[in-house]
């Protein structure tokens, strides 16, 4: 039996048939990931949420431009599904362009924030000794700040645009994202084909960006859909504090705030439930999936 | 560990100089500088060198920052002009109420939060571990303001049960006095805590359950309730003492934004209304006292966490 023979042998009896080949990482990922209903729902949600607030605005066509004070407050009724804000703005149109913003801060803030953390993460741990005691020491710092409190001096000072919220959100985000990834090329940075980049004089960053961070991918996405979710949850919070986006510019937060402005007068129920569930249903899907994937990337669930 | 010890605290002492560089840097930030913005728009330039006299910021950054920690260390948390108290004045006001706040919710969490997350460990995947998880993850997705309101709306705009908003007296005794009042924010506060304790201890004693010592004492013929109360549980208490240091930054947003919710004239208020102010000496001293806390903390957990777990030695 010639060795080729032998292995075919082997492989059969281990029930693999010649053609297959080692699958990529994401396609064994995705189909633990498809095996987790959660995670699917989850997905299932956030594609709706963004068909909902990017595509159905030309659907359904309202003027979320000038405000229309004879409609102030109106009740649910055939012309407005969901009734009408303080302003007269319909606030089916009103979720919709509120949630563009905070899809957009949530998206752009946890890709800003986990870029950054993953490079900064990945240098400090490669480079190790001095360097990776002073980095961590700045991350440290980081995270003992009490976040909220910085981002309200901030948002104080700034008076943010979309722009410069995604950057204000960012700043607190990537130092846990530095932490974990530290941790990650720790581990990665002695293996052998790590090594071989030094040993055949390769720049550092070579290493850190060809081998380290591939490596960690996992890790690194997980922590990039939870960010969203986090993201998305600390601009409500500013909307809410009145410091987010200035008007007529607004998000899912700063609805729940003007709508608070109502609650004792009447059931306005529809100033408060749709945006507040808007919130929650988009932040437990971005979790649900951020779970799925954890179990997804995780290569003892995978099958090979 | 003495050595531990010594490198642990010396690194603390680095983040808290980096920490108050960055705080102090932060008010310069306010366009046209911080007395500017005290003294809104049409201050004269007069007052605004006056100002910036009085308080050093004509001075360069690092004498400016010596005279600053100087200050703090003697105990000196400067002097709210919006306000015309001493920031130390206002803190022995407001930090009472809100460690009451805190305190409560805090309480009220752990109790239902960790035999909770015990339970659901020893009976995973059980009908009563689902519906548990996703109340946490409720509460991990649920703005806490959010929560707030919708129990506002319920127990107070519809019912009646509860007041919709919290004790006002300025005295702590006369806020105790008044329970029907406090029951909103504290079961608003400890449900943001519950999701947080709940799923720790979950993954804490799932990975507990696994370990060879479990088997030891299974073997040994230990009951199951001995097994989960008596080694695991206890082993688990460990990961969670690490965790209440790490979550004071959270503790303190929650507060903070319960306070605003319900009307609760505690630190957390103190500080959103002196941000619309501009009152930067209350802004400074708060956030700084807030992150010294964290930092002790932090430290301690760590401390505690060697001092707990018999395997962690340095």
């Amino acid at each position: 039996m010639s060795e080729a023979q032998a292995i075919a042998a082997t492989e059969a009896e281990l029930g693999l048939t010649p053609s297959d080949k080692p699958r990529g990482m994401f396609i064994r990922a995705w189909e633990v990931f498809a095996e987790n209903k959660l995670g699917l729902a989850g997905l299932a949600f956030v594609i709706f949420i963004l068909l909902f607030c990017f595509v159905g605005p030309h659907l359904y066509v309202t003027n979320q431009v000038n405000t229309d004070l004879t409609n102030y407050l109106c009740h649910p009724s055939g012309q407005h599904l969901l009734g009408c804000d303080d302003l007269g703005y319909d606030e089916i149109g009103r979720l919709m362009v509120g949630g563009q913003t905070s899809l957009e801060v949530g998206l752009a803030a946890a890709v800003v924030s986990v870029v950054f953390g993953t490079l900064y993460g990945a240098i400090s741990g490669f480079a190790g000794g001095i360097t990776d005691a002073i980095m961590m020491r700045v991350v440290d710092a980081g995270l003992s700040l009490p976040y909220l409190m910085v981002l309200i001096i901030l948002s104080v000072i700034f008076h943010p645009t979309v722009t410069t919220i995604i950057f204000i959100i960012a700043i607190f985000y990537w130092f846990g994202v530095a932490r974990l990834v530290r941790g990650e090329t720790i581990a990665l940075r002695n293996r052998e084909y790590v090594q071989a980049v030094k040993v055949i004089g390769g720049r550092p960053l070579r290493a850190v960006i060809r081998h380290i961070v591939p490596n960690a991918i996992g890790t690194i996405i997980v922590q990039g859909t939870f960010a969203v979710a986090d993201a998305i949850l600390t601009l409500s919070v500013l909307g809410f504090l009145t410091l987010g986006v200035a008007p007529p510019a607004t998000d899912w937060g700063s609805m729940l705030s003007s709508g608070l402005n109502y609650i004792q007068g009447g059931n306005y129920w529809w100033l408060i439930y749709p945006p507040g569930i808007c919130i929650i249903l988009t932040c437990i899907s971005f979790n649900f999936i951020g779970d799925a994937l954890r179990d997804a990337f995780e290569t003892r669930l995978q099958r090979r | 560990m003495v050595g531990f010890l010594i490198r642990r605290i010396g690194q603390a002492i680095i983040v808290l100089v980096m920490v108050t560089v960055a705080t102090l840097g932060l008010v310069h930030l306010f366009p046209g500088g911080p007395v500017r913005a005290l003294l809104g728009d049409r201050a004269t330039p007069f007052l605004i060198n006056y100002y910036n006299h009085l308080y050093g910021f004509n001075q360069p950054f690092y004498l400016q920052y010596l005279k600053w920690v100087g200050q703090l260390l003697q105990g000196n948390l400067g002097f709210s002009d919006k306000l015309n108290v001493s920031v130390a004045t206002l803190i022995g006001q407001d930090l009472p109420k809100t460690i009451v706040l805190v305190v409560l919710g805090l309480i009220v969490s752990l109790i239902f939060g960790i035999p909770l997350g015990v339970y659901q460990a020893v009976h995973r995947n059980s009908p009563a571990d689902y519906v548990l998880t996703g109340i946490s993850f409720l509460g991990y997705s649920t703005p806490v303001f959010f929560l707030g309101i919708v129990l506002i709306d319920w127990f107070a705009v519809d019912s009646h049960v509860f007041p919709a908003t919290a004790p006002q007296s300025s005295s702590v005794a006369s806020i105790l006095a008044d329970p029907r009042a406090l029951v909103l924010p504290v079961v608003t506060y400890a449900f943001l805590l519950y999701a947080l304790w709940s799923r720790y201890m979950r993954s804490s004693v799932l990975d507990n359950l696994v370990q060879d010592y479990v088997r030891t004492a299974r073997a040994k013929g230990a009951s199951e309730r001995r097994v989960v109360w008596g080694h695991v549980f206890r082993n688990s208490l460990v990961s969670i003492v690490t965790l209440l240091g790490l979550s004071l930054p959270s503790m303190v947003t929650g507060a903070i934004l319960i306070e605003v919710v319900f009307n609760y004239a505690g630190m957390g208020l103190a500080f959103y209304q002196a941000a619309l102010n501009n009152d930067f000496n209350v802004l400074l001293s708060f956030t700084v006292l807030v992150t010294v806390v964290t930092i002790l903390g932090n430290l301690l957990a760590d401390i505690g966490y060697a001092v707990l777990d018999p395997r962690v030695r340095f």
